[in-house]
């Protein structure tokens, strides 16, 4: 049968065509249209090409903050993706427990991000804080703990706060995706004699590649832009040790008014997730596939 | 290889049972022969599963105890058993390759590698999966992971029972067939107990040696095919095999007449004379096929208004209303069909008794 020739049906997408057009597209192409001028004020701009662009990808300050972006985003899914799932494997499956640990877990997700930098300074102020009081009386630290004080007790206090604030998503995915296994395999797995580890890599694990998938994506790109938290907590430091991406595109494009590079760098930093983002999906689509076909 | 005895089972999901309607498996005591082809038949939420689950040690029974070959087994986890069990829809390890699956339940037993490779290989060859070996499970069809599945279990040499729990729900008809015909094979090359649950008693019927019903918890028959078709013990196995399923009639028994609203039927001497201890609500049953049909009066035979008849091809089914009831008549294609009134006459060895549901016999 021939196909027939009719393609008005493509005005039905023109709606969505202009919402998304609007609401990414647009605001894309300005950013766009900083990043290959130069501003010096209202209705004064010069044609500059790509020379923010080779500025910015020289520039050993973003460097030095890409990089730390990295360390953080790959300790954040070491720390989480395992967490969540030992945590989904922990929970109930039925009775009372579920509700109260599902409501429980939820607790954390629902609080806004810059409240929980500040309640992450209370927590962990080393004069009133229940974690900075305590830790500090067991007297264990050579340097009392305090957030302010070193790099490492900053990063400390940022990961936690992360880990906190964000793994619960993480075990309420893998708990969907545990929910969703058939009991059958479990007996199946009983039956052919598997120990709970060989139960959790061939069963679980595999049948948990969807939601994990979901979950690596959503961490990953979250972390990656971070910002309300460690501004709350640290304002990028002590030093600038803290200072991730999103910290210094700010200060870049709204403390020192460099809007041409703050739009080259916004760029890089919007390619850089994209291509992760992808090899992610890709990776784990295809992973445990690698057997001969 | 085993015998299997179940003796004096019963199991209630909940904790405290109270009556008898909390009992999934309400008083079940069989044993099943080594190397028989059973086949569990019921329908839907009659207990199949939880026997089945009972046998393979999924589930450990309110009361009563599992025997295997003369050895209690109650308590031993279904990996201690020596059985195998292979579900509705086929459970693979989607990560592996079809070989690893096969090998996995040896693997996991410490099996040397030589030796499994060996198993894999007969059994790959029985089930016709050795072009398959190094693919990825994921990617079959339905029927050759459902026969993956059923190969888990051959792999294992000390197996001794293969349990099916309605194995082809999710295969295509025409390849049921073949599915079946290759169970059946296997069967007869391996002299293994297979016991095969299901709610299609076609499937049943051509499968097994022995067909249990089960009722409500209950086993209400054991016997080979046939045996439930003249005789089924329970007014269940009546309505539940054969197509249209048998007609009762409630009755009320004068001598070795059975009444039914004024009509008179005939009964055998040997159940008229059992049908004075029996109580309870008395019922006729006869099967469909055994309801003779005649155009005229014949000697014995009751007057009773046509009201439809449905030809199915290679025989015609006719509804007819005898003062109020209605019976189901099966005749073969070439018999002459009654247009408004049909003379039925019920054949004594054909008409049954039974009371509570249950057959009057001795």
């Amino acid at each position: 049968m021939e196909k027939w020739e009719n393609n008005k049906a493509w005005f039905l997408v023109l709606p969505a065509f202009i919402i998304v057009a609007f609401s990414a597209f647009i605001p894309l192409m300005t950013v766009v249209n900083y990043s290959i001028q130069d501003i010096f004020g209202p209705g004064q701009s010069v044609f500059v090409g790509t020379e923010w662009f080779k500025e910015m990808l020289g520039n050993h300050r973003l460097h030095d903050a890409l990089w730390r972006q990295f360390l953080f985003s790959g300790l954040v899914l070491l720390i989480e993706i395992p967490l969540g799932i030992m945590i989904a494997l922990a929970m109930p499956t039925r009775g009372w427990g579920v509700s109260a640990c599902l409501v429980t877990l939820a607790l954390p997700l629902v609080i806004p991000w810059n409240v929980i930098g500040t309640i992450w300074i209370i927590f962990t102020r080393p004069d009133i804080g229940l974690f900075g009081v305590g830790i500090n009386s067991l007297d264990l630290l050579e340097v009392p703990f305090d957030h302010t004080a070193k790099p490492l007790y900053a990063w400390i206090t940022l990961l936690a706060m992360e880990v906190w604030h964000w793994t619960p998503l993480v075990a309420l995915l893998a708990y969907a995706g545990l929910r969703a296994i058939p009991e059958a395999y479990y007996q199946a797995a009983k039956i052919d004699g598997a120990s709970s580890w060989a139960t959790f890599f061939y069963i679980q694990l595999p049948k948990m590649r969807g939601v994990l998938t979901i979950a690596v994506l959503l961490r990953w790109m979250d972390s990656f832009l971070i910002y309300a938290e460690p501004f709350a907590l640290t304002g990028g430091g002590p030093g600038n040790t803290t200072t991730f991406l999103s910290i210094y595109l700010v200060k870049l494009a709204t403390m020192q008014f460099d809007l041409g590079p703050a739009a080259a760098f916004s760029l890089i930093y919007f390619v850089i997730i994209l291509l992760f983002c992808f090899a992610f999906y890709q990776a784990l689509l295809n992973v445990g596939r690698g057997e001969k076909a | 290889m085993a015998r299997i005895e179940l003796n004096e089972i019963a199991h209630s999901y909940k904790k405290n049972p109270k009556d008898d309607s909390d009992y999934a498996l309400k008083h079940i005591h069989n044993e099943w022969k080594d190397g028989g082809a059973y086949a569990l038949l019921g329908p839907s939420g009659c207990g199949k599963t939880t026997l089945l689950n009972v046998i393979s040690g999924l589930l450990t029974p309110s009361q009563g105890r599992v025997l295997y070959d003369g050895k209690d087994v109650t308590d031993l986890p279904p990996e201690k058993r020596n059985i195998a069990q292979v579900f509705q829809f086929p459970v693979l390890y989607d990560t592996m390759s079809v070989f690893n699956n096969l090998a996995f339940p040896l693997r996991n037993r410490g099996t040397q590698e030589s030796e499994v490779k060996k198993r894999v290989m007969e059994v790959a060859e029985i089930l016709d999966l050795t072009p398959f070996l190094n693919r990825r499970a994921a990617g079959l069809a339905a029927d050759a992971k459902q026969k993956i599945s059923l190969g888990r279990g051959l792999v294992r040499s000390d197996v001794a029972a293969i349990l099916f729990d309605e194995p082809l729900t999710v295969i295509d008809p025409h390849l049921k067939w073949q599915l079946r015909h290759k169970l059946k094979e296997v069967h007869e090359q391996l002299k293994l107990t297979l016991v095969y649950v299901t709610h299609d008693q076609v499937e049943a019927l051509t499968f097994a040696d022995q067909v249990l019903v089960m009722y409500e918890g209950e086993l209400v028959q054991i016997g080979t095919p046939q045996e439930l078709f003249e005789n089924p013990k329970h007014k269940f196995v009546g309505y539940f095999i054969g197509s249209p399923g048998m007609n009762f009639l409630s009755c009320t028994v004068d001598g070795n007449i059975a009444r039914v609203d004024g009509v008179g039927i005939e009964l055998n001497d040997e159940t008229a004379s059992l049908a004075h201890k029996a109580t309870g609500k008395l019922e006729l049953g006869i099967r469909p096929m055994y309801l003779e049909v005649n155009v005229e009066s014949v000697k014995g035979s009751i007057p009773a208004t046509v009201k439809t008849v449905e030809d199915q091809g290679s025989f015609k089914v006719l509804t007819v209303n005898l003062s109020g009831n209605i019976l189901r008549a099966r005749l073969p294609e070439d018999q002459a069909v009654p247009l408004n009134e049909a003379w039925i006459r019920f054949p004594t060895q054909r008409t049954k008794l039974y009371a509570d549901g249950r057959l009057v016999n001795k």
